[in-house]
């Protein structure tokens, strides 16, 4: 303020001065892009996450063309989403890119997870990261659920009856809440149309506010990378890091081919095979919602099945529904389970590598489990593989703090 | 070093495995393949035909257009007029049954449904095996029962071309008591105007056309995704070699 009083009437230099005099913008582009450095020896576990960004920016912007000629309307919806996909010009190619985009944002978002459990991201000083991204997957799992029954077709109706009757498991106040989250005494016309209200307005926005405050937090602690090495600590005379690499123009450079060939995948699912076998677009949603005729096996989309097939493994409701929850939150405390010295799976014992393997099947395989009927062998499967996913949590403390580690080295590993 | 592609290679396999295991569980009942061909027009246009002829009196393709059959099957407004639009004026008028939905409940106990998107939702196999599944049954108000669907509410509307048959079945029972009934194939009763062979290629040219109606943009939207992924191929070229040009110096 005082150099623009003192100076006024004088030449101040170009536009970017004069923006720069009254905004932080040349600061804040150094600070997060030009002059924020991150490893060179990025794999490509490290292009997860600006692929989520980029799956979260191709959903907002189908979504508002959605909105244009959806209509959120028991009456109306399922009929709505049929005139997009037949009569609104590119109608079906916006549709398939949020449908697609809907799937494959699990996909990015567990990789991304699953990269931060490999190098151990998640451990200090990055926690907060770790827990606002734990918030961003909440928010996207009920952002998918309120998305899911909006199309109104068969899938969507039983399998919202189904997951929102689980809350009616909590004792006292289950059957009120029930009612709180349908808005009436069955999912009706009510239910739709605040769940449209919440898939286009109040998730979306904790999303887009949720991934700033994340990006805020990596960039005040450094990004990690697969040594698990703080690069800060080894830094030239100008105090950049040894290791690190600009984020513009290297490592922007690197993550456009990785986001080409995240697109070439994303259009042959949207061109070529946009149900991708029911699993993205399940066939029993292109029945409209049938209030008298029960589906005779009702599946969550597969990015909820690990978590359902925990659900269905456990003969009590209640119980059930709490280690549902918890499967679900367990992640939340990965900062202070893991108890190992070394962060990245490159410098860790055995122990480690063989449970974040056994987890790794387990993972698909309450995946699969969960798309099955729960009957005979399934069951048994699901209870085996649910003790295994609460055992690689809560066994975590004992068996990373007795694996045997290796020597971390000084600087990164980077071959060129 | 590359532990994370021992890793991969892990998760890998356990996806295969799911895979493996998904396919081994599916099955169920036999079903004949449909062996539909979308790509052949006479084939959709058959389709059409038989679909206005035999199935449009009661159910509906509401949100199917007149126009967009025109275009896709090369037809044009006269020929549409003249052999497709029995019950409807204008081309952009979508297709209704002819039968009022409110005497169809009377007479059938439900409405017909609408044929939109009954390939998507059930698959062409089972519609094709539903259209030649029906066999005599004496236990049915119309005469018939259908091997997919049992108990269904819908008569034999092919049975001038296909004829009548009956189903054997053949009961074994099980340790437990319980009793497992197994099809064992159909027997003619009376032959129709068409041999086994034509009725088969009948019904696969109107399961041809409902697939047709229940995703029209099929076509077009694999033909862009061939342009699409050219082009995505193209520009991988070139930000590869900018990703080169300004890595060089990354030591």
């Amino acid at each position: 303020m005082a150099r623009i009083e003192a100076e006024v009437g004088k030449p101040q230099g170009g536009f970017v001065t004069w923006i720069d005099d009254r905004f932080p913008m040349t600061s804040t582009l150094k600070y997060h892009v030009t002059e924020y450095y991150a490893s060179k020896n990025f794999n490509i576990w490290y292009v997860f996450g600006v692929l989520a960004f980029v799956v979260l920016a191709i959903q907002l912007l189908t979504g508002i063309f959605l909105t244009m000629n959806y209509k959120p309307s028991a009456a109306d919806a399922f009929a709505s989403v049929e005139y997009i996909m037949r009569d609104v010009e590119w109608g079906w190619l916006i549709r398939y890119m949020h449908s697609t985009g809907a799937s494959f944002f699990f996909i990015v978002v567990y990789l991304h997870m699953y990269r931060a459990m490999l190098y151990g991201s998640y451990k200090k000083p990055r926690e907060l990261i770790w827990l606002i991204g734990m918030l961003i997957f909440l928010v996207l799992m009920a952002e998918a659920f309120a998305g899911y029954l909006l199309p109104w077709g068969q899938m969507s109706y039983w399998g919202a009856q189904v997951i929102i009757s689980l809350f009616g498991a909590i004792p006292w106040v289950g059957d009120a809440l029930v009612e709180i989250i349908r808005g009436d005494y069955s999912i009706s016309d009510i239910t739709l149309n605040r769940f449209f209200a919440l898939h286009v307005v109040l998730l979306p926005l904790a999303l887009i506010a949720l991934v700033f405050v994340h990006i805020v937090a990596l960039h005040e602690v450094g990004s990690n990378n697969p040594d698990g090495i703080e690069i800060k600590k080894n830094k030239d005379a100008s105090g950049k890091p040894l290791d690190g690499i600009a984020f513009h123009p290297y490592h922007t450079s690197k993550d456009l081919v990785a986001i080409i060939v995240f697109l070439m995948i994303f259009s042959a699912v949207v061109f070529f095979a946009p149900d991708m076998g029911g699993y993205f677009l399940e066939h029993a949603n292109f029945e409209p919602a049938n209030l008298t005729a029960t589906p005779e096996h009702i599946a969550p989309v597969w990015y909820f099945t690990p978590f359902y097939a925990i659900l269905r493994a456990v003969p009590d409701k209640l119980w059930g529904f709490i280690l549902f929850v918890t499967a679900v939150l367990l992640p939340v405390f990965l900062p202070w389970l893991d108890r190992s010295r070394v962060r990245s799976i490159r410098y860790r014992g055995w122990i480690y590598k063989s449970a974040l393997a056994v987890f790794t099947v387990t993972f698909f395989m309450l995946g699969w489990l969960g798309t099955m009927p729960a009957d005979g062998l399934y069951v048994l499967m699901a209870r085996i593989f649910s003790v295994l996913y609460f055992a690689f949590f809560l066994l975590m403390p004992y068996y990373t703090a007795i694996d045997k580690t290796k020597p971390v080295p000084e600087r990164v590993v980077y071959h060129g | 070093m590359d532990k994370f592609k021992k890793v991969a290679a892990l998760m890998l396999l356990g996806m295969c495995f799911s895979a493996a295991a998904a396919m081994a569980a599916g099955g169920g009942m036999h079903m004949e393949k449909a062996d539909i061909d979308p790509g052949n027009v006479s084939s959709l246009q058959r389709g059409a035909r038989n679909f206005m002829n035999y199935c449009a009196g009661c159910h509906s393709a509401q949100y199917v257009r007149y126009k967009t059959i025109g275009k896709d099957l090369d037809l044009s407004e006269e020929q549409l007029i003249d052999n497709l639009m029995f019950n409807a004026d204008k081309t952009y008028e979508t297709i209704q049954a002819s039968m009022p939905s409110a005497d169809a409940g009377r007479w059938y106990g439900v409405t017909p449904p609408d044929l939109s998107l009954m390939v998507r939702a059930k698959g062409a196999d089972y519609v094709f095996n539903f259209l030649k599944g029906f066999y005599v049954s004496k236990d049915s108000p119309t005469g018939v029962n259908n091997l997919v669907l049992a108990g269904t509410s819908m008569p034999h509307v092919l049975w001038e071309l296909q004829g009548y048959q009956t189903a054997s079945f053949s009961t074994h029972e099980n340790k437990d008591g319980s009793v497992t009934t197994t099809f064992e194939g159909f027997e003619t009763l009376s032959a129709g105007s068409m041999d086994a062979e034509d009725y088969g290629e009948f019904v696969r040219d109107t399961v041809n056309f409902l697939a047709f109606i229940s995703e029209p943009i099929r076509s077009d939207r694999r033909k862009l995704g061939v342009w699409v992924l050219m082009f995505l191929i193209f520009f991988y070229i070139l930000a590869s070699m900018l990703k080169k040009q300004i890595w060089k110096d990354v030591k």
